[in-house]
């Protein structure tokens, strides 16, 4: 298994280099001068310009910025905001637990709603049912989220008055930041009501967020089960006397989650790319969000670090997923 | 299909076209998503006789009119104006230019270089299949949308520079695809005979042994059509995309969220037009599958 991780690792170091240096090559490639676009608007003298020329390392030949910004980023130095003046790497992490919360939600919903989805549509293959979820399930995936996110506002934010539209909670409440999930905060604080507020703020975005890895969960469960419902120990179950429930809730599904839970892995990226529309139009104050704000602001050490940091979560997460699908396969488990 | 093949070649490709739409026809699906999709293309080149008035013509004294059966509606704007008076019809119809047109070159883009640089890849292998497969590798650590996002930042917002973006995006899954067709194809007699027989190796590349690897890449071309689509709109709408007033389906959604509860129906009708149009595509990418890939058949 250790042989295993460190290879797989290894495998890793090429795809590190080349996203250090497409972040490092980002600022390199926009369109004007780098300092001009750092001071932004107020323009800097002469003078200045020169001074930040050295202090950013900009006459050094180019390999040269690059191993100082490896060596920088190695030590947490992801630059600091033009906007705010704060390290990105703190912004990061102060906004990050928002997208967590989020994702998490968006996620749970998804597998506890199309796990059984799939396997219903499995079941009951070729029927009506099995249409109507597998439909459903395909408008899920072609939907545009960011027009759902909006026809759900209209629903239940303006015409029935249930949720809120926007943000993380109510902003009668201040709740102190101890975990940054707003779901365990509001818990931990005395605040009565604090707990409700933070739950109604997340239904419209973790439903939104959900729907596209909803579908392809349902979809990708019901086509392992009706692979996993042919095979002969499926068979032998059945003439053995099992119950139907314990048939298709036990041995089949047991074996059909191998590759389910592959694709739940592989939905981070997506997530990820999904987090960006949603807390745009829901104003969640998380990673996505930061960074549209920061392209339109033209805050580029900020795009700069959170496309670093975006994409070493997602290639982390890989890895695990990777990894777990040697646990849970023996096929490839003893194969090395 | 394997019957097929010892048959004369023109033979061969007709019934080859004849055996798929078989398949392909008994999915009631994918049928109607093709219906849907052809009534698009018609609506989209016809757009200048169809729509009843111009997509940026503002008229000033029908600002937010409801659709034509709502109170207050007007059968002259159908789907009702938006907030600087536009037919909302008429800007969805044209819309549908925007987004076929980006489908195609998106898929276009990414399928020609991406074919290429999988043949490349898996026809030579070695470091230069290396240096390829781990720059793709790269490309997908990033978010699409995000990527997507920071070239266009890179590029300056246009439908032009989303089209760009969004193929960039999308080729490491054709190049994934090709490469591993060609890789096991390559082990394959026929390729074998091929060289034995002297066949250059670009002749090998392209006329040999890419029409075999076909059937994936269509699957995965309509596929990212329908992507292609929904990123281009989801650009538009946090306006890195076509710019306004460009009738885009994408942009008019941007244009309109201040509007959502005043007046639901414009934010209503153009994602609906994304929403219907996708779907079509994707039900013609399954049944392709099906109908291709006889493997892969889901039920």
């Amino acid at each position: 298994m250790l042989r295993l991780i460190l290879k797989k690792l290894g495998l890793l170091i090429p795809t590190f280099i080349g996203v250090t240096l497409t972040s490092f090559f980002f600022i390199r490639l926009l369109p004007g001068d780098p300092i001009l676009l750092l001071a932004g608007e107020r323009g800097v003298s002469p003078e200045r310009y020169n001074e930040l020329m050295i202090q950013f390392g900009y006459n050094d030949p180019i390999w040269q910025q690059y191993l100082t910004y490896l060596g920088n980023l190695f030590q947490g130095d992801l630059g600091a905001s033009i906007v705010t003046k704060q390290p990105v790497l703190q912004e990061f992490m102060t906004l990050f637990p928002a997208t967590v919360e989020l994702g998490v939600c968006a996620m749970l919903f998804a597998v506890i709603v199309g796990l059984p989805a799939g396997i219903i549509a499995a079941v009951k293959r070729g029927k009506t049912l099995d249409h109507t979820v597998m439909t459903t399930a395909l408008a899920g995936y072609s939907m545009p989220i960011f027009w759902w996110g909006l026809l759900l506002i209209i629903l239940f934010s303006g015409m029935l008055g249930w949720t809120p539209v926007s943000g993380r909670i109510s902003f009668m409440y201040w709740i102190e930041p101890v975990t940054g999930f707003m779901l365990i905060d509001t818990l931990l604080s005395d605040e009565p009501g604090a707990f409700g507020s933070a739950v109604s703020h997340l239904i419209l975005p973790t439903i939104v967020l959900g729907t596209i890895p909803l579908a392809v969960i349902a979809r990708q469960t019901r086509s392992a089960m009706l692979e996993v419902l042919d095979e002969d120990y499926v068979r032998t179950a059945r003439a053995k006397g099992l119950s139907n429930f314990r048939v298709i809730g036990i041995h089949a599904l047991r074996n059909a989650l191998i590759p389910v839970i592959t694709i739940i892995g592989l939905q981070i990226g997506v997530l990820f790319a999904g987090a960006i529309l949603t807390e745009s139009i829901f104003s969640w104050p998380g990673v996505g969000k930061w960074m549209v704000d920061s392209i339109f602001r033209r805050d580029y050490p900020v795009v700069q670090g959170g496309l670093l940091m975006i994409a070493v979560i997602v290639m982390i997460v890989n890895l695990i997923v990777d990894l777990m699908y040697g646990l849970i396969n023996p096929k490839i488990r003893h194969t090395e | 299909m394997a019957d097929v093949t010892q048959n004369s070649a023109p033979d061969t490709r007709f019934e080859l076209i004849v055996n798929f739409w078989r398949h392909f026809r008994t999915n009631r699906g994918a049928v109607a998503g093709l219906i849907f999709f052809i009534a698009l293309v018609i609506i989209a080149l016809g757009a200048w006789f169809i729509a009843p008035h111009s997509p940026i013509e503002q008229y000033r004294d029908a600002l937010l009119l409801p659709p034509a059966w709502q109170e207050g509606g007007d059968w002259s704007y159908v789907l009702g104006t938006d907030a600087v008076g536009r037919d909302l019809l008429s800007r969805l119809i044209y819309g549908s230019q925007y987004s076929l047109f980006i489908g195609v070159v998106v898929v276009s883009v990414a399928l020609v270089v991406g074919v290429c640089l999988g043949l490349v890849a898996g026809t030579f292998g070695g470091w230069i299949d290396t240096f390829i497969m781990r720059i793709m590798d790269i490309i997908l650590a990033f978010p699409s949308l995000l990527l997507a996002l920071v070239l266009v930042a890179i590029l300056g917002p246009s439908l032009l520079n989303a089209m760009i973006a969004i193929a960039v995006v999308q080729q490491p899954y054709y190049v994934r695809l090709t490469r591993a067709s060609v890789m096991s194809e390559m082990s394959r007699e026929y390729v074998m005979a091929a060289r034995v027989s002297g066949v250059r190796t670009l002749r090998l590349m392209f006329v040999t042994v890419l029409p075999n690897c076909m059937a994936p890449l269509i699957v995965q071309a309509a596929l990212s059509f329908s992507t292609a689509i929904l990123d281009a709109a989801a650009l538009g709408f946090l306006g890195m995309g076509a710019q306004p007033p460009t009738p885009e389906w994408g942009t008019m959604l941007a244009e309109s969220r201040e509007f959502i509860l005043r007046a639901p129906w414009v934010v209503t009708f153009p994602g609906l037009a994304i929403l219907t149009t996708v779907l079509a595509i994707n039900l013609i990418g399954d049944g392709l599958r099906d109908a291709l890939d006889p493997k892969l058949k889901r039920s």
